[in-house]
């Protein structure tokens, strides 16, 4: 990694200017050696320097260069910006200029990479840069936008602070038992303190969920027996709301049939065996397949038929349905011929020929998920699986905690299980190394050979 | 070759490390500027208490001295914290600080293979980059295979009180004035530290009347193992507390600046852990007084150690200052309190043998490494002792693990952290001090001990049997069921348990809190030692806890077993921070574990070493 690496950093075609950035050791150099002006090897840092790009003698275009020398820069590497006067060709000439004066065109990501790995940001901050080049909607900016800020890491940051002192305290008392003047620290104390990590923690959890929400949106199967209508509903989805995209591969093995955002949460439409129309899930592939397919998704919507009456399988459906589903009669412009008797799930009834037909649907949906509030809620918290999963670890820690204050075991004993969240939750700022980290790292950068 | 290995200086780390030696087989010579001195203790005349309670019990476990000669002669013995959990019980001796000096010599002169020679070394005989020997003072020259300095705080060692500064080692003795200067041309990279000692007052004069008892322990405690010893509790010296006055502090706040560290006549770093009481008042200037225990220190002479009120004032300001607590208006000063300025090396050039990475066969110990503490020092000798015999054997070194014994966690803070003032040990610094135990010190060590011959077969043999009564109680209680009859629910509920619903294993039974193991004596024999009773016992009921502990230390061992090639070009890692990179080149971590552990090196730069070595490994 001790090349040096270029990209534009601006949207390409859009604006009045655009910004080419140059990373690593041969950064200078590379942009002296087709800049015409002053000589950028020899002017201070953090200055921004008049003149023109050239190619041989040809002038390319006028332009501003900041240079910025290591490790004061967003990499810790020297950077240079150029800032052209935009247009696609200028600035892919400009481009192309750099490369071949040795500069490598950096991959997607791969600025925060280094600014991470010269220590310039911690892992959180590297994350939500990551998921800012990824966001798709607005929520998923905001989000990656206010991690940028180390806003979690400083709630997280505060909580390690709390559990170090009371740490200091437990082995002060350890320490320097003869003095009796000191405060003990006693397992109320213990308590009362992890007492209120124990709320805060829980409520990051909580609203986290809203953070995957908002990061990775929700995954829907939509489920039922063959001709209700199950295609019918995804079309109008897809018709009403703003269609992203419609045959990316995600991150997920599922195949998205296709995306939609509802009050600016996506939502991802996958293929269940049972979608499409030419298999019948409940024939073919039984009802434990789709079972299945109900515990990965977020949503279910199970689609019935309002003119047909309950089958054999339908309830069996039914039976089976997970909590989060919703049940959806289909087709309430034809005759009611169907009664469905389930006091565990919403029922709403829809028309997919209406151009408003599946408005209930949404509204139940909206309800269901709080849409309202996470879409007016400030985003401040964690939205990775990794992060989320040691937020977890670090709380169920806190119940052994409450089991060793039950059983009155001695202080200094539980203050293992307080070091331990302590340092669980510092695995989360990226302030303790763990293995997790590195695996974590390897598959998101692609550091291996 | 005149000897095999030479000891320099006779404190409690050269005690060790010229017993260890010589005990090891190896023609040893202990050089000292004054016999008389050995194993003087110029400070506290207390031995152990947190941490270093049961380093002294880790020392007793690998064949070293200091627990058999603290047990020769202590005046007080208490166990301390036994309110808290097992994990950070420890003892506490006052120690006859006459007696202790005279049973040491008795030891050490009565060792074969070892010598005592008088004098003061002044350089080192090296030859391509090996020590050959050291020079006296007189400029003779002794022959040696390797070198173990143990020199304490006379490496240019200087007193100070008020603005007074006399070169000079404790009571008066002469400091090495050169030795640390030839350290410095080899290229250790040489650090002034400071200590202080506290005033000693004549008996006759304090009126106890005003002071708390602080009584010894009415229970016998021994720092050695399976000793048969006995001795009478009930003739055992107390301890005083007493508190400091708002005149006390008036008087310190008033005459600041005429303290030799205030008054910036100090150049050496003071121990964050054992601070002046000018430093107490300055930085906790809310408290309205300061806890000082009046220990005795001898029963050969009349001088009270007054804890706690280490000063560096000027005498006139001292005898103020001490007359202003409760039971002293009358006090006799017969010692004054002073400051000492000493050289140290930096404990970074040393690898986990206590070997100098600058210098074969040159081995430090004690406070010349930076560390503070008899039984700090007296660790360090032992294994320096140790680890310079075993080299001569043409043996691997014996490096104790973070997870096996505190003096595993000091030595490793000191060759991966090194230190900035006196390095004091705490219960805190060790990550596992569940496992490292003042109760099972032996079943951690003591195999080590035997098999470098410093533990006999015959204690061997006690321990070997200790170890399978455990077992076999721990067998015999998991074997035992109890059935929810009638009768033994009765039994529980008189001792104040409930009764059990299903057929419970003594074993479970046991792991309640108000279940004494004692208790379960109605269900089976118990005809077992106290001490494997207390093991059997703190296995049980805090097995959940141990095994965590356990657990965690794995991961630590997997980390520090993934090597890194001594050759390692830390240069050509392109994405290690600056400072790590000059800190991990300086101290040449051996494995990603003690790299971890390098302040300075930060979680980031660890990723990026794991990288490269994948990397390496992968090519």
């Amino acid at each position: 990694m001790n090349d040096t690496i270029a990209a534009i950093s601006t949207a390409l075609g859009v604006g009045a200017i655009s910004i080419i950035r140059i990373s690593g050791i041969d950064a200078i150099k590379i942009a002296n050696s087709i800049f015409k002006g002053k000589d950028l090897t020899k002017v201070e840092t953090h200055t921004i320097n008049y003149g023109h790009i050239i190619d041989n003698d040809e002038v390319i275009d006028e332009v501003l260069i900041s240079i910025m020398r290591a490790p004061k820069t967003f990499t810790c590497e020297d950077v240079v910006e150029i800032n052209c006067h935009g247009g696609i060709a200028t600035t892919n000439k400009i481009l192309e200029l750099v490369l071949l004066k040795g500069a490598r065109l950096a991959e997607p990501g791969e600025f925060t990479k280094r600014a991470f790995l010269n220590g310039r940001i911690d892992l959180i901050e590297a994350e939500s840069v990551m998921d800012l080049i990824d966001a798709k909607t607005e929520q998923m900016r905001k989000l990656s936008i206010n991690h940028l800020d180390g806003k979690v890491s400083n709630i997280i940051r505060n909580f390690r602070q709390k559990l170090l002192e009371l740490l200091a305290s437990i082995e002060v008392n350890i320490d320097y038992p003869e003095y009796e003047d000191i405060e003990v620290v006693t397992n109320n104390n213990i308590k009362r303190e992890i007492n209120y990590i124990k709320r805060e923690l829980n409520k990051i959890i909580n609203e986290s969920e809203n953070g995957k929400i908002i990061k990775n949106g929700l995954k829907v199967a939509i489920v039922g027996r063959p001709n209700v209508g199950k295609s019918s509903i995804l079309n109008r989805f897809l018709d009403e709301e703003k269609a992203i995209v419609t045959d990316i591969a995600g991150t997920t093995r599922d195949i998205v049939e296709g995306q939609v955002t509802i009050n600016g949460i996506l939502f991802n439409f996958v293929d269940t065996a049972g979608m499409r129309e030419a298999h019948d899930i409940v024939e073919k592939i039984g009802i434990e397949k789709s079972k299945k397919e109900f515990t990965t998704a977020d949503l279910v919507l199970l689609v019935l038929n309002n003119n047909e009456e309950l089958t054999k399988e339908d309830s069996n459906l039914i039976n089976n349905l997970p909590k989060n589903a919703i049940i959806v009669v289909n087709k309430n412009d034809l005759e009611t011929k169907i009664r469905v008797d389930d006091d565990n799930h919403d029922i709403v009834f829809v028309n997919t020929k209406d151009i408003n037909g599946i408005e209930p649907l949404k509204n139940k949906i909206i309800d269901m998920f709080n849409l309202e509030k996470i879409n007016n809620s400030d985003y401040t918290y964690l939205s990775n699986a990794r992060q989320i999963s040691l937020a977890k670890e670090a709380y169920s820690i806190i119940k052994d905690i409450e089991m060793g204050l039950e059983n009155e075991v001695p202080t200094d004993l539980i203050e293992i299980d307080i070091k331990r969240i302590w340092e669980k939750l510092g695995e989360i700022l990226g302030d303790t190394y763990s293995d997790e980290l590195i695996d974590q790292l390897f598959t998101q950068f692609c550091l291996g050979k | 070759m005149d000897y095999d290995i030479i000891v320099v200086g006779g404190g409690h780390a050269g005690c060790e490390a010229a017993l260890a030696s010589s005990r090891r087989n190896h023609k040893t010579l202990l050089i000292t500027s004054n016999k008389n001195n050995i194993a003087d203790m110029p400070c506290n005349p207390s031995i152990g208490g947190p941490a270093k309670g049961i380093v002294v019990r880790e020392i007793a476990a690998l064949g070293g001295e200091m627990a058999n000669n603290t047990d020769k002669s202590f005046l007080q013995m208490k166990m301390l914290n036994t309110k808290k959990g097992p994990a950070v019980r420890a003892l506490r001796a006052q120690a006859d600080k006459v007696t202790y000096r005279k049973e040491m010599i008795n030891t050490l002169e009565n060792t074969a293979n070892l010598t005592i020679l008088e004098s003061m070394v002044e350089d080192l005989i090296i030859e391509n980059n090996t020590i050959k020997g050291v020079i006296l003072e007189n400029g003779k020259k002794i022959n040696s295979k390797a070198v173990i300095l143990t020199t304490g705080t006379y490496l240019k060692g200087a007193v100070l009180y008020g603005s007074t500064k006399i070169s000079s080692g404790p009571h008066d003795e002469r400091p090495s004035k050169f030795l640390s200067d030839n350290l410095k041309k080899l290229g250790f990279k040489i650090k002034r530290l400071k200590t202080g000692t506290p005033p000693r007052i004549e008996k006759a004069s304090i009126d106890f009347s005003k002071a708390q008892l602080q009584p010894g322990d009415d229970v016998e405690h021994f720092f050695s193992f399976y000793n048969n010893k006995h001795y009478d509790v009930t003739k055992q010296l107390p301890c005083y507390l007493i508190y400091t006055t708002s005149l006390t502090h008036e008087i310190i706040k008033e005459n600041l600046d005429k303290s030799s560290m205030y008054g910036g006549y100090v150049e050496g770093v003071g121990p964050r852990y054992c601070p002046s009481i000018e430093d107490k008042i300055v930085r906790f200037s809310d408290k309205e007084r300061h806890q000082l225990f009046l220990e005795p220190e001898s029963i050969y002479y009349d001088d009270i150690y007054l804890q706690g009120f280490s000063t560096s004032m000027p005498h006139d300001i001292q005898e103020k200052m001490v007359h202003s607590l409760p039971g002293l208006e009358h006090a006799k000063i017969n010692k004054y309190a002073y400051a000492i300025e000493y050289d140290a090396i930096d404990s970074t050039q040393l690898k986990p043998t206590l070997e100098t990475k600058l210098i074969n066969g040159l081995y430090t110990a004690g406070q010349i490494n930076g560390t503070s503490g008899y039984e700090e020092a007296a660790c360090q000798g032992l294994m320096a002792g140790i680890n310079a015999s075993l080299k001569l054997d043409g043996k691997e070194g014996l490096i104790l693990k973070r997870n096996e014994a505190y003096i595993g966690v000091l030595i490793d803070d000191l060759v991966t952290k090194g230190v900035i003032d006196p390095y004091r040990l705490l219960t805190s610094r060790a990550e596992y001090r569940l496992l490292l135990r003042d109760d099972n010190a032996d079943l951690r060590l003591m195999d080590y001990g035997h098999q470098i011959g410093l533990i006999n077969d015959e204690i061997y043999k006690i321990f070997n049997k200790k170890k399978e009564s455990i077992n076999k109680l721990i067998e015999e209680l998991k074997g035992c069921l109890l059935n929810p009859n009638k009768e033994n629910n009765e039994y529980l509920e008189s001792i104040n348990t409930p009764g059990i619903v299903v057929t419970t294993a003594l074993y479970d039974l046991l792991k309640r809190p108000e279940i004494e193991i004692k208790n379960l004596s109605k269900f089976i024999d118990l005809n077992y030692s106290d001490e494997v009773l207390e093991q059997v016992s703190i296995n049980i009921k805090y097995e959940g806890y141990i095994s965590k502990a356990n657990k965690e230390a794995l991961k630590m061992m997997e980390y520090d077993n993934i090597k890194i090639r001594e050759d390692i070009d830390y240069e050509k890692i392109h994405n290690i921070a600056k400072e790590a990179k000059q800190k991990l080149t300086e101290i040449r971590p051996t494995s990603i574990g003690q790299a971890m552990r390098i302040s300075g090196v930060n979680p980031s730069d660890i990723t990026m070493l794991m990288v490269y070595l994948k990397r390496n490994n992968n090519e």
